[in-house]
């Protein structure tokens, strides 16, 4: 009942963002409102706010008209979020297993901790993906073991890497989370450093984990997306995004559908996270 | 002052499936101190909290001075303190004390000044402007019996208020309550799980048992101030008497026998 | 001094064996300039580097400002009214697993590409989700005894606001800020890389990396972070203050 109360109260919201978007168009002049030389309200014209219908109606046109054997738009966004979304799930597999490998490391090793903890925390508070248009520069300039660094590659590495860090920090906070009553009653019992770690440390890290893959997710997503627009990477939804705003003269609608994509992307990588909560919930005690 | 401070009459309060109260009879006079003891759950805690109308019971009456519970809270008939001081970490200790009066628009000239007296009545002067948590459990306790006597209530409720101190302050506390009740006449509702706490406070001891909560006896406490012969200094007298031992032992059977 | 030293002693250790490696290995520029490059840059650079952050930095504080009044203001009338609080939860927490940056294209089309609007939009956006969430969990925190003191002192709902619930969540609201105060730089940054007037930190590090200007670029990279940590203790600062007197 509660549940349905949610989804219903969900639906109406955006729904009612919907009709604001139509309102403001509608009521709002055409070129916005203007003090000295900011606009302070924006563009309601059809160039800048197309009708929602509009937007959602372009989803089912060919992406280049005219053209034979067409895709569609919505399959070109559908194409392009998914594509983005391979890069930020393997950004976020391959940033999240060096984080918890970081933070095991730490875990063991006092002085390892003290020495990289302050630099972790601090790398999340900095913007560390202003370095992607630099990573960009790899691209087709280097070889790895043969194998040519493929565009997508930069876009993976700056994925992963601002995957890594809220893994490693929350990872650390939830091995160092069981109360020191467990630690001593796990030495009592002549446990070894592996064992603590299988039987009271791992499990006890999953609710510190939990969150930390969710961030991460979102971080993954975001830095994929941004990656794409910095690398000039092609295939993936945030391309989209810029090379569809840069016709928008001629047809806005097209970039907001990428937007869309961009969004429900989000939203996919969210609700998956949710799902690997369901299935850990045994885990899950209360954390502060 | 006439009539009594508080009169209930068979109230009964359900929780689910729990009976919590159970047909609880009880009238506590005017200047009267009572206090209610029994083990955990047996709904000396619920009995208070209905008194205070934190809870409505289920079925009976409860009048606190003539009136309807929700009347007198209304009226600010009542202060209460309950185990956690639970003071307002942003306020300093005199602002603490001044919020009974704060919100009901008292001006601040007038609530300054009463604070100061209940700060000196509770010797805390000199903290007048610290901060809660700079003071003492048993410090942070004095401050909250203060905010409790704020709008100078003729009834006093108290839910186990010295549960989390240790057993010197504990006793002090006692002492000073003792005084404090004398002094403002104030009759006193108190809920403990101490035995000698009960016996050494009140006039009369209210034995209560489990599943579900009733009162099962009511003994005659060793309260030194309300008894001719004995001032609220004389407490510690008062603890080492005979009757005191006599009076501890009769509380303590009541309660085995409550739980048989 | 035993805490630093660790810390100091690594980072050290890294500055020099990037240097060392950067030589040893021939390492080309545009996969890692040596730091003595990039601090050369800094040097040669500063008197871009400071117009440079002073935009993307009022970016990112014009945001700051506008999206923490914003983020408190909708806690505020969630948390008195349930219709608004069941509208709003759905929505900002959307806009929390939402890429928010993508949202850029779409503020510059509605407010055009020559100002910073859209920009200050952007992190407008981005700080209205930390705040509006930890303000709700402050105004959420109240402790039982003092919803019983209320109760008991008759307090009215809005007493009960003004006395027990807005004191208690202020210490919240500051950490949401506090949150939202790096988020805000990454964003203004971000946002520059989606076009707009060539004039912020963003914009400078992508264009320096298109003209192979490659220390150059991690000049303004280093810009970024001390940006970054300028915003982050900025917000620390202030948590600190205004929590210190309550323990």
């Amino acid at each position: 009942m509660a549940r349905l109360r949610t989804a219903v109260s969900a639906v109406v919201a955006f729904t009612l963002l919907v009709v604001a978007w139509e309102l403001a168009k509608a009521v709002l002049p055409e070129d916005g409102v203007r003090i000295g030389d900011t606009r302070v309200l924006p563009r309601t014209d059809d160039a800048a706010m197309p009708h929602v219908w509009t937007v959602l109606a372009r989803f089912g046109e060919p992406e280049v008209a005219g053209a034979a054997a067409q895709r569609t738009v919505g399959e070109a966004v559908a194409s392009g979020a998914l594509f983005t979304l391979g890069l930020a799930l393997g950004g976020l597999v391959i940033g999240g297993v060096l984080g918890a490998v970081l933070a095991l490391a730490m875990a063991r090793f006092g002085l390892l901790e003290r020495a990289l903890l302050p630099w972790v925390v601090l790398s999340q508070t900095v913007p560390l993906i202003a370095i992607a248009p630099l990573v960009a520069g790899w691209g087709g300039k280097i070889a790895i073991l043969g194998q040519p660094w493929q565009p997508w590659t930069s876009v993976m590495v700056i994925s992963s890497y601002l995957a890594f860090f809220p893994i490693a920090v929350g990872m650390l906070r939830g091995l160092t989370s069981p109360r020191r009553a467990d630690v001593e009653l796990f030495r009592s019992l002549a446990a070894g450093w592996w064992t603590t770690l299988l039987r009271l440390r791992l499990p006890a890290s999953v609710p510190h984990l939990l969150p930390a893959v969710r961030l991460a997710a979102a971080a993954a997503v975001v830095g994929a997306i941004v990656a794409e627009i910095s690398t000039g990477t092609r295939g993936g939804v945030g391309r989209l995004i810029i090379e569809y705003a840069q016709s928008a003269t001629g047809d806005p609608s097209r970039m907001y559908t990428a937007i869309l994509g961009a969004a429900v992307l989000g939203l996919v990588a969210a609700a998956a996270v949710g799902l690997l909560d369901l299935a850990l919930r045994r885990y899950r005690g209360s954390v502060a | 002052m006439s009539g009594p401070a508080v009169e209930l009459a068979g109230v009964d309060k359900v929780f689910g499936p729990v009976r919590a109260l159970d047909g609880i009879e009880l009238t506590i006079g005017a200047g009267e101190f009572v206090s209610l003891i029994g083990p955990s759950g047996c709904g000396k805690s619920t009995l208070l909290r209905v008194v205070a109308d934190l809870e409505q019971p289920t079925a009976g009456t409860v009048r606190v001075r003539g009136k309807p519970a929700a009347q007198a809270r209304l009226d600010q008939d009542y202060g209460i303190a309950f185990q956690q001081a639970g003071l307002l970490e942003w306020r300093s200790v005199a602002e603490n004390v001044e919020l009974p009066l704060h919100v009901h628009g008292v001006p601040r000239a007038q609530r300054r000044e009463r604070a100061a007296e209940l700060l000196e009545m509770v010797g805390l002067t000199e903290f007048a402007r610290s901060r809660p948590g700079e003071l003492s459990g048993g410090m942070q306790q004095r401050v909250a019996i203060a905010r409790a006597l704020a709008p100078k209530p003729s009834l006093l409720l108290m839910d186990e208020p010295f549960g989390a101190l240790d057993e010197m302050t504990r006793e002090r506390m006692q002492a000073e309550l003792l005084r404090i009740a004398g002094e403002t006449r104030a009759a006193v509702l108190f809920v403990t799980h101490s035995i000698p706490e009960a016996v050494v406070l009140s006039d009369r001891v209210v034995v209560m048992s489990p599943r579900p909560g009733r009162i099962t006896e009511v003994v005659a406490g060793r309260r030194p101030g309300s008894r001719p012969d004995l001032a609220p200094d004389d407490v510690e007298d008062v603890r080492e008497s005979a009757a005191f031992f006599t009076a501890i032992t009769d509380v303590r059977e009541a309660l085995r026998k409550g739980h048989g | 001094m035993r805490t630093w030293l660790p810390p100091l002693a690594f980072g050290a250790g890294v500055l020099v064996l990037w240097q060392v490696l950067v030589l040893a290995l021939a390492v080309p520029a545009f996969l890692l300039p040596a730091p003595t490059a990039i601090a050369g840059q800094v040097g040669a650079q500063f008197g871009v580097i400071l117009p440079t952050a002073a935009v993307t930095g009022g970016n990112a504080l014009a945001g700051l400002v506008a999206g923490f009044l914003l983020g408190v203001a909708l806690a505020l009338l969630a948390a008195w009214s349930r219709p608004v609080r069941e509208l709003a939860t759905p929505v900002v927490l959307a806009a929390s697993a939402v890429p928010i940056v993508a949202l850029a294209p779409v503020f510059t089309t509605l407010f055009g590409s020559t100002t910073e609007v859209p920009r200050q939009l952007v992190v407008t956006v981005v700080v209205v989700v930390p705040v509006f969430v930890s303000t709700t969990r402050g105004l959420r925190q109240v402790q039982p005894v003092h919803a019983d003191l209320m109760t008991a002192l008759a307090a009215t709902p809005w007493q009960a606001s003004r006395f027990v619930r807005l004191p208690g969540a202020v210490p919240h609201i500051v950490t949401g800020l506090r949150l939202a105060a790096p988020a805000a730089v990454i964003a203004s940054i971000v946002a520059e890389y989606f076009g707009g007037p060539q004039n912020g930190l963003g914009s400078r590090i992508s264009s320096a990396a298109a003209n192979t200007a490659y220390a150059r670029a991690w000049a303004f990279v280093v810009a970024a972070i001390a940006l970054g940590l300028l915003y982050h203790l900025a917000g620390l600062l202030l948590e600190r203050l205004v929590t210190r007197p309550r323990q």
